[in-house]
């Protein structure tokens, strides 16, 4: 004896919220089970194994035929297969699109491609996400960055618009996309300390700030710029070569260093080490800035600053307020060197690698 | 030409990329009517055209309208081949007939392919423009108002109940004809779909037509059911109540000719009545001029046994050529048929009946051929016993007779039978027909159902043969007039004149094919049927003095002295003044009046019987001989699992036999109550049949202990006290001390009267069987004998059942008694199993076994999936079993779940007409006087009722208030009531007009889309409430759209890839209602009320990876709002009060 054919439909569609993040974390409908059981679902309702069996295997299949219609989930909405409140079609997405962090850590900067596919199971079992899971996230990366790749307007807005997801999710998807089409080197040993929310926060300053975009809305006629929040701003990219002189010039690096200097004397601990190592640290910064123009450098923006920057800092043992006043005072410090003419490009470039060192400077 | 169709193609979404280089679709739409077809241009390279169309026009018949569907292919075009379909939609436009339903049919639509499913949306417009017709000689039947819910539909009211309505139309399955080897499964599922749909319709328009006939505007309970016989043909048939229906919310403009009892005058403007509209009708009618008999005069019980006319046997084969429309060519049609043997001796009606058939025999078809000699209808068997019986059973037995080859041979020349007799006998079935007195309603207005005698069935096993002339349905109509005959004697046998909760089913296996139909025999109130009263007034003495409506359907219909079979009469416990039986069986809805103690449950009985592999007429023989066992067997099941929860009547009874090769399957649901009126159930007691064997005592001990623990704990879980202050302390109510003592006595000594000659052979015939008597002589307490294995499995069985959880309730009727605070929160589900029997040499235990296990796991499974909506009741749970393949049991399920508050304090009565549309119960009552009798004594009850004071206490002030209030009390209560009626209806007449304007469709199809989407933040898609009951808790329905009736076929080749036949099915189920959703929307509704699912017919062969699937679904589509002022008798409403109500109209 055994059951041929078991389902279930409701007219306004059944999902129950477990079983669902239990079909996306990539269970079998086996160990699904399982987790139920465990989890007491037997005492609800005085239901038994098979009951519970019966159920899960409902409703991964519910899911499966809504899974189609996730991929662009603006159907969802329209559809007519399935009766969804809204609220439910909101959890739905929000779940669908939702990744681990720690396999989002493993592609992040990644080609979405083909190649990259194909080392899923080598992630999964690294970061002991289910290969199905790692699947679907990578699938959902994939779709989000060809979707928004070929449309004008601002990034995160069409990445909302078009999958429907939150504002918190829409930006990392953002961060996903901007870290992909720039293929941002984040796999080294030294960067393994960084979460995915460390990129994403250094992501969004670069979109807010570095890109084509970020120039602000009111520079362009109908701010319809392709690829205006994923590629960063060449022509800034090339001022950006202006500011060696910060470095090359030596009366400029001088009066720079006693400015911040007098500026911090006192006022932290870390004092003397900043002093002996100001000319270093401002070297590396400066050559960062001007070899961005290099696409190979920009892969290796944040393994520069980590080893340029943060690494000797480190040592140093600088707190992370050290960290706050030596980069406030260094960035301010140049407004009043007058022979220098890049005050624009210097605040444009310092703000965001500021926000990215404050982030990035942890254990 | 009556008529002008337009359709406009607006727009397609989501369509399927057709085009693999493009990943585009270049796709256009063909728009069919008739043989007529327009295209629209082909928008090229898009998967979102927006064809933008002109407005296709078709001039036709309304005939056609009724039959046809309008249907709309979307292509893909395809500059070198043939264009590639994508799919189709089929458009129903009756709604649009009607002038009281849509006005237009507007919205999204999905695109249906057979092979694929649903493949994108297109958008539609679609008007009619119909003439007035005054041809009195036409065909058509537009305006007859349809319905699928089998009670007085919300908002109108019954000026007359017409009665029975039923019709069949046969052909050839195109599935089985020789072309289907060459085309492709879509062309043949296309054709399918198409030919199903070209009968329903032209179905519904002859049930039109005989509404017309009868002076009906309504039909109200209509069933449509498909019949696929396979090789033998294709049977679509249909069964419902004709009505005359009066709306009752505008009443402004109806008053000028709705009246109440002005139902000639209503008759009279609803459309000509089509007497003379064939010759046949011409000639014999006796007066055109005279309104149609809606419901014949009933043989008085004075009169001479046969109930009905000599004709009468085959009066009804020509019935169906009165309306004869048929799709294809005629071919000679022979139906070999068995001649019948009862199982127990014919009394005297037979020989009666016997004398009409010479004449008979040379009329028409097969069936002139047949000996009726021994097919008569008596209740031949008729098992009963005092617990057991408001119940009568008989069974038409196929037995092989030495004319059985008769059948096929004598009805080759047939065809040139002579037109006279024909025509006479047209004429005689026109005016007899109506002699059923059947109603496919389950719940009436208030004061409609008088008494209910108990259930009656009967069933009847016939071999298939091919159907050789669509066009001569007699074969199937002799078989379904036989049984209705059999039914209708099975009433009279219970004093009945009328059967209530009517209902008919086949299931087909092979070339064998059981026919049932069942019903509650009813003594209803005859003012509601013109003519009525004449015969039921002379008859009986009761309706001098109208019976409490809380108690009075439970008293007798039958003479208690002479009853027609043996059962235990007490004086019913709550009156006092009439007889009531100890245990009552219906299949209608518990009366919204009905006194009720605690609370129901669903109560079922399952069995299965295996049967030998046979063929042909040794099979049908061998199913027949096994019928009256199962059927004893599920009653004795009900029977105890009724007693084990202590509960004294089952409503909603409905026993489905579905036959397979190999075994046969018994289901009977119900829901089971205390009804107040009836004695308190005796215990189930435990006796073995070898006393003496101290073990075997022990064992029985033990098991009475489980029963009796089994019992409290249920009586507990229910809620059932029953008041006992009658029997315990009678000399409080001093005025019945008279009726105790008297009840003491027992049941009354037979008295031969002169009435009894007639039900002598009834109980007679039951005497013949009493092997199957339950009773074994003992009254009091229901025993259970255990003489061997199966009996103890069987108790083990009845204890196994599971109650529903904490939390949940169920019933399969429309709501749970003793339930009445519904909230909105309704969650509507089908569910389908199919289990496969792998092991070979199963015994029946083992069947009855597993069968049941699937049944008790399936509602597991609902508990467990409904756990959110706690507390909660699943109601209309309604089962269907099926063996479609050998080793295969195939269960579905549809039934909605329903929140309800918790909180069950709220003054009972007071609630109890909220789900009911709280105006719209007393509205629908014809008779002010007698309304006023009833609903004083409903007003009367808040006061003297507070919540928590046992019924029992104020049983007596309600009769009072009722039989004694005073003359003057009355008038003024019915004056207060009249003016309280008028500012309802003043009120709803304001509420439907601005309603209107909210919801009917805007013209352009945009702007309607635009509407929808502010309404459903974002969303085009409009949310469509479906249920299988008439009501959606918490709100009100204000306009009846249509009938959707529905029939889809889903075929597959790629099994394995779309998920295995659970996946398939799946899908399937999740398209049908999303297309019933889609049409509902469209016509401008917001609900689906009275769905139900007729057909699941699934048929898979996963080694080909394929399967198929057919699904037919029917319901009342609705515009409903939320009911925002419930006290809407008590308030005085403002027109302030009103317009806020509109508002939820949309959302």
């Amino acid at each position: 004896m055994s059951v041929e054919l078991d389902v279930f439909v409701g007219n306004t569609t059944i999902m129950d919220e477990e079983v669902y993040q239990l079909w996306l974390d990539g269970y079998t409908v086996i160990d699904a089970v399982k987790v139920r059981r465990e989890g007491g679902v037997l005492d609800e309702c005085e239901a038994n194994a098979d009951v519970v069996l019966s159920d899960t295997m409902d409703q991964y299949r519910t899911f499966q035929m809504c899974e189609r219609l996730l991929h662009s989930p603006p159907k969802l909405a329209n559809q007519l297969l399935f009766q969804i409140t809204p609220h439910r079609q909101t959890i739905l997405i929000e779940r669908y699109y939702a990744f681990d962090d720690a396999f989002v850590r493993e592609v992040l900067g990644k080609k979405l491609s083909k190649g990259t596919k194909k080392d899923l199971d080598d992630i999964s079992a690294k970061t002991t996400v289910t290969l199905k899971s790692c699947r679907r996230q990578f699938d959902n990366f994939k779709r989000v960055f060809k979707v928004v790749e070929e449309l004008k307007g601002p990034l995160v807005e069409n990445i909302r618009h078009h999958f429907l997801l939150s504002d918190k999710l829409a930006k990392d998807y953002a961060a996903i996309v901007f870290f992909a089409n720039n293929r941002f080197e984040t796999g080294k040993r030294k960067l393994q300390y960084l979460t995915f929310q460390d990129f994403a926060i250094c992501a969004g300053q670069l979109i807010n700030n570095w890109t084509v975009g970020a120039v602000g809305p009111d520079s362009f006629v109908d701010n319809m710029v392709e690829d205006m929040d994923v590629d960063l701003d060449k022509e800034f990219l090339q001022e950006l070569k202006e500011l060696k002189i910060l470095i090359t010039d030596k009366d400029l690096l001088d009066q720079h260093k006693s400015l911040v200097c007098t500026a911090l004397r006192g006022k932290t601990k870390a004092f003397n080490e900043m002093e002996a190592n100001f000319k270093n640290l401002s070297r590396g910064l400066v050559n960062i800035a001007a070899k961005l123009t290099n696409t190979k450098d920009v892969r290796d923006f944040f393994i520069d600053l980590v080893e340029k920057f943060i690494e000797p800092c480190r040592s140093d043992r600088w707190t992370a307020a050290d960290m706050k006043l030596y980069l406030t005072h260094y960035t301010n410090s140049v407004h009043i060197l007058d022979t220098f003419k890049h005050q624009v490009v210097w605040d444009r470039y310092m703000g965001v690698i500021k926000s990215c060192i404050f982030k990035m400077y942890h254990d | 030409m009556p008529g002008k169709l337009k359709a406009k193609i607006v727009a397609g979404r989501h369509l399927p990329v057709m085009d693999r280089a493009s990943d585009l679709t270049d796709a256009f739409v063909e728009v069919k009517f008739g043989n007529t077809t327009f295209k629209t241009d082909v928008y090229p390279k898009s998967l979102n055209p927006q064809w933008n169309s002109e407005w296709f026009k078709f001039e036709v018949d309304d005939e056609d309208l009724q039959d046809e569907p309008l249907q709309i292919t979307v292509l893909d075009h395809d500059t070198y081949s043939a264009n590639d379909a994508i799919g189709k939609v089929y458009i129903d436009i009756d709604p649009l007939l009607c002038t009281e339903a849509a006005s237009i049919i507007s919205g999204w639509f999905p695109i249906y392919d057979t092979i694929h499913g649903i493949r994108g949306e297109i958008n539609v417009l679609v008007k009619v423009e119909l003439f007035n017709d005054l041809n009195r000689f036409r065909q058509s039947s537009c305006g007859v108002k349809f319905f699928c819910t089998t009670s007085i539909p919300r908002g109108y009211r019954a000026a007359t109940v017409h009665g029975f309505l039923e019709e069949l139309v046969v052909n050839e399955d195109p599935e089985y004809q020789w072309i289907d080897r060459i085309r492709t499964p879509r062309a043949s599922n296309e054709a399918r779909q198409r030919l199903i749909s070209l009968m329903s319709g032209e179905l519904q328009r002859k049930i039109g037509l005989k509404v017309l006939e009868m002076g009906g505007n309504a039909v109200v309970g209509y069933l449509q059911c498909f019949d696929l016989e396979g090789e033998s043909g294709l049977v679509v048939r249909a069964i419902g109540t004709a009505c005359s229906l009066e709306k009752l919310s505008s009443g402004s403009i109806l008053n000028t000719h709705t009246h109440p009892n002005t139902a000639p005058a209503s008759n009279a403007c609803n459309s000509p009545s089509k007497d003379g509209k064939e010759p046949v009708f011409g000639e014999d009618l006796p007066s055109s001029s005279g309104p149609p008999t809606p419901f014949r005069a009933l043989p008085t019980s004075s009169s001479p046994p046969p109930p009905f006319s000599p004709s009468k046997p085959c009066s009804r084969q020509s019935s169906s050529s009165d309306t004869d429309l048929s799709l294809t060519p005629k071919t000679e049609e022979s139906v070999r048929r068995r001649p019948g043997i009862f199982l127990c001796p014919s009394s005297p009606i037979l020989s009666a009946d016997t004398l009409s058939l010479p004449g008979s025999g040379s009329v028409g078809c097969g069936l002139g051929s047949v000996p009726r000699a021994t097919t008569p209808h008596p209740p031949s068997f008729t098992y009963s016993d005092s617990a057991l019986l408001r119940k009568s059973v008989s069974f038409t037995e196929d037995l092989l007779l030495a004319a059985s080859g008769m059948g096929s041979g004598g009805s080759a020349g047939k065809e040139a039978g002579p037109l006279k007799t024909l025509l006479r006998q047209q004429t005689q079935t026109a005016l007899e027909q109506r002699e059923f007195p059947f109603f496919t309603l389950t719940s009436f207005p208030p004061a409609f159902l008088l008494h209910v005698g108990g259930v009656v069935n009967a069933r009847s096993v016939k071999l298939l043969d091919r159907i050789h002339n669509p066009d001569e349905p007699e074969t199937r109509d002799a078989w379904w007039e036989e049984i209705r005959q059999e039914i209708k004697s099975h009433a009279k046998a219970l004093g009945c004149h009328a059967v209530v909760g009517y209902s008919e089913s086949t299931s087909i296996c092979e070339e064998v094919c059981i026919l049932s139909a069942s019903g509650t025999a009813a003594i209803l109130n005859p003012r509601y049927m013109r003519e009525g009263c004449l015969d039921i007034g002379s008859t009986d003495h009761r309706f001098e003095e109208p019976s409490p409506p809380t108690c009075g359907f439970c008293h007798i219909p039958y003479d208690e002295l002479n009853m027609p079979f043996p059962a235990q009469l007490t004086y019913c416990y709550h009156c006092r003044r009439q007889k009531v039986p100890d245990v009552l069986f219906t299949t209608i809805d518990l009366p919204a009046e009905a006194a009720v103690t605690g609370k129901g449950c669903l109560i079922q009985a399952r069995l299965c019987r295996l049967k030998k592999k046979a063929q042909g007429e040794v099979n049908a023989t061998a199913i027949s001989n096994l019928l009256p066992f199962m059927e004893y067997e599920l009653h004795t099941q009900l029977m105890n699992k009724l007693k084990l929860r202590s509960m004294n009547a089952l409503f909603g009874l409905r026993i489905q036999i579905s036959v397979g090769e190999n075994m046969l399957l018994g289901l009977a649901s119900a829901t089971g109550v205390y009804l107040t009126a009836l004695p308190a159930p005796g215990g189930i007691q435990i006796a073995g049949k070898t006393p003496g064997d101290p073990s075997n005592e022990q064992h029985l001990l033990t098991i009475q202990k489980r029963i009796n623990e089994a019992t409290a704990k249920n009586k507990e879980l229910y809620q059932i006290n029953p008041p006992k202050l009658f029997a315990l302390d009678p000399e409080v109510f001093c005025g019945t001390n008279m009726e105790l003592t008297e009840e003491g006595v027992g049941s009354p000594i037979p008295e031969p009267r002169q009435r009894s000659r007639l039900f002598r052979s009834h109980s007679e015939s039951s005497d013949e069987i009493s092997e199957l008597d339950l009773s074994h002589g003992k009254k009091d307490a229901f025993v259970l004998e255990i003489d061997d294995t199966d009996a103890v499995e069987d108790i083990h069985s009845l204890l196994t059942d599971a109650n529903p959880p904490r939390g949940f309730y169920s019933c399969n009727t429309e709501t749970m008694p003793g339930i009445y605070n519904w909230t909105s929160g309704i969650q509507m589900f089908t569910s389908v199993r199919i289990l496969r029997l792998n092991n070979t040499n199963l015994t029946n235990q083992g069947l009855n076994k597993i069968f049941t296990d699937l049944c008790e796991n399936l509602l597991k499974s609902f508990y467990f999936k409904l756990r959110s909506m706690i507390p909660c009741c699943l109601c209309h749970l309604n089962f269907t079993v099926a063996v479609p393949e050998e080793e295969l049991i195939q269960v579905a399920v549809t039934a909605v779940a329903m929140t309800f508050d918790k909180d069950q304090t709220q003054e009972k009565l007071a609630e109890k007409l909220i789900p009911k549309g709280g105006s719209d119960t007393d509205e629908q009552l014809q008779f002010p006087m007698e309304l006023c009798a009833d609903s004083s004594t409903i007003n009367s009850q808040p006061s003297s009722k507070i919540s928590g004071v046992p019924e029992s206490t104020n049983i007596s002030s309600r009769a009072a208030s009722v039989d004694y209030g005073s003359f003057a009390d009355r008038c003024s209560t019915w004056l207060e009531l009249l003016r309280l009626k008028a500012h309802t209806i003043r009120r709803g007449s304001v509420k439907t007009i601005s309603s209107l304007e909210h919801s009917s469709p805007l013209p352009d199809g945009r702007s309607r889309s635009l509407r929808s989407s502010r309404s459903f933040g974002g969303s085009t898609v409009t949310v469509v409430k479906m249920t299988p009951l008439s009501f959606l808790p918490g709100t009100r329905i204000i306009k009846y759209l249509g009938i959707i009736n529905m029939f889809f076929i889903r075929e597959t080749t790629s099994l394995r890839e779309e998920g295995g036949v659970s996946g398939f099915l799946h899908s399937f189920i999740a398209e049908v209602f999303a297309m019933v959703r889609a049409h509902v929307a469209a016509l401008g509704g917001n609900a689906v009320v009275s769905y139900s699912m007729q057909d699941c017919v699934l048929m898979e062969n996963p080694n080909k990876n394929q399967a198929q699937c057919l699904i037919n679904v029917s319901g009342d589509a609705v515009i409903c709002v939320r009911e925002s002022d419930q006290d809407s008798l008590a308030s005085t409403t403002t027109i302030g009060h009103s317009c806020s109500s509109t508002t939820d109209v949309t959302t």
